[in-house]
């Protein structure tokens, strides 16, 4: 304890009392004042200090300073406690149920567009610019620049949408894209081509609009090898795993040699599996540039080749994504979209995966 | 295509089995679509021999028979009146599946007519093998044991091909070159029987004029007489029926089986019901009765055939019943002719007449087999139905071989990094039929039957094919020299983020037609006549869509009916104006149904604004100046009237319309309550101004006083627009004013009808010293002055 005089010890004792007392900030103010206000007894107890001798002021001066302090201290520390369970009080009535919902859910991107955006992060890193054009074409683009001649039977193929003018056609491929590019642009040349293609026909595996991507690469030196080498980096960047490929001759006007890539494939249940399995799955057609189409497009096939390959968006993204039918696809159902579309946050790339 | 294996061993000498012809033939370029094994079907029945059988206790026309089976000795009930002891007959197990009857047996014995019978014996007709009987299936017990497969014992073993044939080889539609292909690549040895030529023994005299060269260039003929018309071999029966087709007659089934055999259609003609010569010339509008039991017109746009009575065969396409051949013909004339592809495409597609002949001709049938297929005609004809040939004629001009291809075998390894020897490469061009002249340049003879090759590429395809592209090794692409610039457009970069804000904003991303129902493209200021389909896939998808918000309406419309209101989506396509490149423009376009959902914390309306605000978010990501935009009247008449506008750079560079959509533009679309929707041109957004090559932003400027507020309050007639009035404010002093913002809008007391107050806070940021009270007063001054020009007066 301290060594106060007896009649300080009993002033501290009171006031300390007193001041745990307190139950508000006002009563303890209040104490504070009379005891260490102006004319506080403290205050009043150390103004008489100058009239003492200076042995009792030795020993009082100190004792009160002493004083004066520890009371300070207590109220301070009180008040504190007294702040703390004035806020305490007020925030027991500050509640809010923590349970109720928030904000809404955001849109959905669709899932044709996600596919064409991996597809674009794939191709770009092997140097593949995105190229346009329109859906509404003529004839010397959709066809004869592509070496199908007027009349021949793989235009009947093509199931192609008329207007009624009778001299345009709704593209049925992309690869017109290829016409207008090597028209406007000298090789080398890397592009793919992402966009709605036409064909009158219906049913769960067809709709009479869809997507294709085109891809082309002019240059000098291009061969059949980079053709197979680009588009088996590409499948398996695409579904994300291993792919096993099949390469087979086919038959388009505007490629020669024609091929069409197989990828293996497994049912399992109503899910497919690509990559593994005992099935083949044709999934593309390509080829290299038939020189009728390079000299169409003002290109000496002397001096350039390359290869173009083409590919149907909806079926790639049905494919890696599980979406059952095609026809889905394109009816704007917001339960559809809901389940089958893509975070906006997420942008497909390379750095991260594509989805 | 179809073929059978045995078929095709009459031309390939072979031991492959089905799946390993089907194998090489994907890998040589003929796509096999489906192998079809008929035994599969009857892989469940096996011989069994009838031991006893007597009649039913209970049944007049049952017989209760002991079967010696596969599965032991079983006691059949059976109904049909030939079952009787010491026969050898088709047995179905229980559970086995019939396929002529369409069910599957109980999988436990069941009593009939209370005797137990476990299995059956079955019928022709319930195995699909014919119809011809009212009895169960009859076999010498001392030829078939017990438990040999039914199939085999019937011989239904030959497997069918399926196979797509491209255009580019109509000689894939004669057995005779698939085996050429498989052969080259190494499955069996081609044996084809060479075509003897069989010389006549008397003058053909019957007559052929060609009229029309350009449809028909050369008809080749003979006549056989003393010939007999019946059913045709089993063999040829079996082998027609095998691919699908109905065998009619011997001398019909002899031009079928040339047809497939040898992608050869022939014709021939009762040379009694021939009347005075054949002459081949365009039609002349008219109507004849053709073979497939209909009538067609033929115009001049069509080949025909005519004799004295008129038209009596549409060329190429299919004959005519005038001249038919019967039971009761004894006299032939044979035809082997050559028909235009481009002539036969545009008769059968205009006549909607298809056949096996039509199919071959468009395509291009080999020129050099016009007297081969005679002379294989005369072959057969003379087999099986006897006859004197008459000698060859020759009408018209068979067309001139192909070209001959100069080869530089240096194009191989160029465009397929294969590197063949001169060898390999020889061999498999005269594989398939080239003829090949070793030299600096090759120079290669095509055959009649291959005028798909007429350059070097195309015997590029052909070696690289037969030596198989799956041994061409995949190389990666090489990196391009130099600096990697990014491979999206401006535009495309900019869609990316503003589909993201708009997503973000709560609209899900859609994709619709491109086409819409004609009326509601003119509900939207589109229907222009150039942008109608001529053959569209429904009648209401006719019209090339002059907005991307049509099908969105619909869908939310559709949502709704289905119990989901509140669509909220947006698409981003093309729209048509007309039908030029240039006139087709990329659009960013969504709606909001306004159907709020209920919600705890109140409702958010939707309303035009709201569309304003997805606009805005999505213009903003694009990289436009937002505030800098003027807003002006919506663009189209498809929007509300009063409750619309457009966001413009300059007063004729539309950015977006937005707003509400007009009611009867709604109603149109048969849309039921109200929509706000927006329309975003992004190509219209011009590209940033580039001022350098660096990417640096420019240093951050930082007043070091404090920005003081004052606030505002103006009173306008409800026709003068706020924006107008933040507008004029925010002008007053470019330098000192930072930002001005509305935070009230009162109508009421105090404020005339028809009028409202705004309540502006404006924010001055000095830069140089602390604002005194007479700069603020002069600012204040500029701001009210700006302001009441606008239309707006300081609320007293």
């Amino acid at each position: 304890m301290s060594d106060l005089p007896a009649d300080l010890e009993a002033v501290r004792t009171r006031v300390l009392a007193e001041i745990t007392d307190a139950s508000t900030v006002a009563a303890l103010d209040d104490i504070r004042v009379a005891a260490l206000g102006k004319k506080g007894e403290v205050s009043l107890m150390m103004r008489g200090l100058g009239k003492m001798s200076p042995d009792e002021k030795k020993i009082m001066g100190p004792a009160l300073n002493g004083l004066k302090t520890s009371l300070n201290a207590a109220v301070e520390a009180r008040k504190t406690d007294l702040e703390n369970v004035a806020l305490d009080a007020a925030l027991a009535s500050e509640t809010m149920d923590m349970s109720l919902p928030v904000g809404s859910p955001n849109g959905t991107l669709h899932p044709v567009s996600q596919v064409m955006e991996e597809m674009a992060a794939i191709f770009s890193d092997m140097g593949f610019s995105v190229a346009e054009g329109p859906d509404i074409e003529d004839d010397f683009h959709n066809f004869t620049a592509l070496n199908f001649p007027p009349g021949h039977p793989a235009r009947d193929m093509h199931d192609t949408f008329f207007l009624e003018d009778g001299e345009k056609v709704l593209r049925t491929h992309t690869s017109p894209v290829q016409i207008r590019t090597m028209i406007n642009q000298k090789p080398p040349i890397r592009i793919i081509a992402p966009g709605r293609t036409y064909r009158s026909d219906s049913d769960q595996t067809h709709t009479p609009m869809f997507h294709q991507v085109e891809g082309l690469v002019i240059d000098k030196g291009i061969h059949m090898g980079h053709l197979k080498g680009v588009l088996m980096d590409f499948v398996s960047a695409f579904f994300e795993t291993d792919v096993d490929v099949q390469f087979r001759p086919h038959h388009f006007p505007f490629t020669e040699p024609s091929a069409e890539m197989d990828v293996r494939y497994e049912r399992d249940g109503a899910a497919i599996k690509i990559g593994q399995g005992e099935k083949w799955m044709e999934i593309l057609g390509c080829g290299m540039v038939h020189p009728n189409v390079l000299r169409a497009c003002g290109l000496d096939p002397d001096e350039y080749q390359g290869f173009a390959f083409g590919m149907g968006v909806d079926r790639l993204a049905m494919l890696k994504y599980g979406m059952p039918d095609l026809r889905d696809m394109f009816a704007g159902d917001s339960r559809w979209l809901g389940h089958y579309g893509f975070d906006p946050l997420v942008q497909a790339n390379l750095a991260t995966g594509l989805s | 295509m179809k073929f059978t294996l045995s078929w095709l061993k009459r031309h390939l000498k072979t031991d492959a089995t089905i799946e390993e012809v089907a194998e090489a033939m994907t890998l040589a370029g003929l796509e096999v679509e489906e192998i079809i094994d008929p035994s599969k079907a009857l892989s469940a029945f096996t011989i069994a021999h009838v031991i006893s059988a007597e009649k039913h206790p209970d049944a007049d026309k049952l017989q209760v028979c002991q079967v010696e089976t596969v599965d032991g000795p079983k006691q059949i009930v059976c109904g049909a009146p030939n079952a009787r002891a010491g026969i050898a007959v088709a047995y179905a197990p229980l559970g086995a599946y019939i396929p002529g009857l369409d069910f599957a047996l109980d999988k436990k014995p069941r009593k009939i007519r209370g005797v137990e019978s476990s299995g059956m014996m079955c019928s022709g007709k319930e195995l699909e093998m014919g119809d011809d009987h009212d009895g169960i299936l009859e076999l010498d017990p001392a030829e078939y044991s017990v438990g040999q497969a039914v199939s085999d014992a019937m011989g239904v073993n030959d497997p069918v091909i399926d196979f797509e044939v491209t255009p580019n080889r109509p000689d894939w539609l004669g057995v005779n070159s698939i085996a050429r292909d498989l052969a080259a690549v190494g499955l069996g040895e081609l044996i084809t029987p060479a075509i003897e030529p069989i010389a006549g023994t008397f003058p053909c005299d019957q007559e052929v004029i060609i009229k029309a060269a350009d449809g028909c260039p050369a008809f080749s003929y003979r006549i056989i007489r003393g010939v007999k018309n019946g059913p045709s071999p089993q063999w040829l029966q079996d082998q027609l029926k095998s691919i699908g087709l109905r065998p009619i007659s011997t001398l019909v089934d002899i031009t079928n089986y040339v047809t497939y055999d040898r992608a050869r259609p022939l014709h021939f003609y009762d040379l009694s019901k021939l009347q005075g010569a054949i002459t081949v010339r365009h039609g002349n509008n008219e109507a004849f009765d053709a073979l497939d039991d209909k009538s067609y017109t033929v115009t001049d746009a069509d080949v025909a055939i005519t004799d004295e009575t008129g038209v009596i065969g549409l060329g190429g396409i299919v004959g005519g019943v005038s001249t038919g051949c019967d039971e009761n013909t004894t006299d032939i004339l044979v035809e082997s002719a050559y028909f235009d592809p481009l002539t036969i495409r545009r008769s059968a597609k205009r006549l909607t007449v298809n056949s096996d002949a039509k199919y071959r001709f468009e395509r291009g049938v080999d020129t050099g087999g016009l007297v081969d297929g005679v002379d294989l005609a005369t072959r057969l004809v003379l087999d099986m139905c006897g006859g004197e040939p008459s000698e060859i004629k020759i009408a018209g001009e068979i067309p001139a071989t192909p070209a001959n291809v100069a080869f530089n075998t240096d194009l191989v390894a160029r465009l397929t990094g294969l590197n063949l020897s001169d060898d390999e490469m020889e061999k498999i061009l005269t594989d398939l039929g080239f003829g090949v002249s070793k030299g600096e340049t090759w120079d290669i003879t095509v055959p009649s039957f291959r005028r798909d090759a007429v350059g070097g590429a195309d015997l590029v395809e052909e070696i690289a094919r037969i030596h198989g592209f799956h041994n061409l090794d995949a190389v990666s692409l090489p990196s391009l020299p130099g600096r990697r610039e990014p491979t999206a457009t401006l535009t495309q970069n900019r869609t990316r983020l503003a589909r993201r804000a708009l997503a973000q904003q709560g609209l899900s991303e859609a994709i619709t037609w491109s086409f819409a129902l004609e009326d509601h493209a003119k509900a939207f200021d589109g229907g222009q006549a150039n942008l109608a389909l001529d053959n569209p896939i429904s009648n209401d998808l006719n019209w090339m869509r002059p907005s991307a918000l049509i099908h969105l309406l619909l869908a939310g419309q559709r949502s709704a009916n289905q119990g989901y209101p509140g669509a909220a989506l947006f698409e981003l396509g093309p729209i048509f104006q007309g039908t030029a490149p240039n006139e087709q423009s990329l659009s960013l376009a969504g709606m909001r149904r306004v159907e709020p959902s209920r919600d705890w914390a109140g409702i958010v309306d939707i309303t035009a604004l709201t569309a304003k605000a997805d606009v805005l978010a999505a213009l903003g990501t694009m990289g436009a100046n937002t505030d800098n935009l003027q807003v002006m009247d919506a663009v189209g008449t498809y929007w509300h009237p009063g409750r619309s506008a457009s966001l413009r750079l300059g007063p004729k560079n539309v950015l977006a319309s937005f707003g509400e959509l007009h009611p009867r533009t709604l109603k149109a679309l048969g849309i039921e309550g109200r929509v706000v929707a927006f329309e975003i041109a992004p190509d219209n957004l011009p590209a940033p101004r580039k001022k350098s090559a660096s990417k640096a932003k420019p240093a951050l400027a930082l007043s070091d006083f404090m920005p003081v507020h004052r606030d505002f309050a103006f009173i306008a007639s409800e026709d003068v627009r706020a924006g107008d009035i933040l507008k004029a404010a925010k002008g007053a002093d470019k330098q000192l004013i930072s930002n001005v913002s509305l935070f009230d809008v009162y109508r009421g007391k105090g404020v005339e009808e028809g009028h409202k107050s705004l309540a502006i806070d404006v924010t001055l940021t000095p830069k140089a010293a602390t604002l005194t009270d007479a700069d603020i007063e002069a600012v204040s001054s500029k701001i009210i002055e700006k302001v009441m020009k606008a239309g707006g007066r300081l609320r007293g």
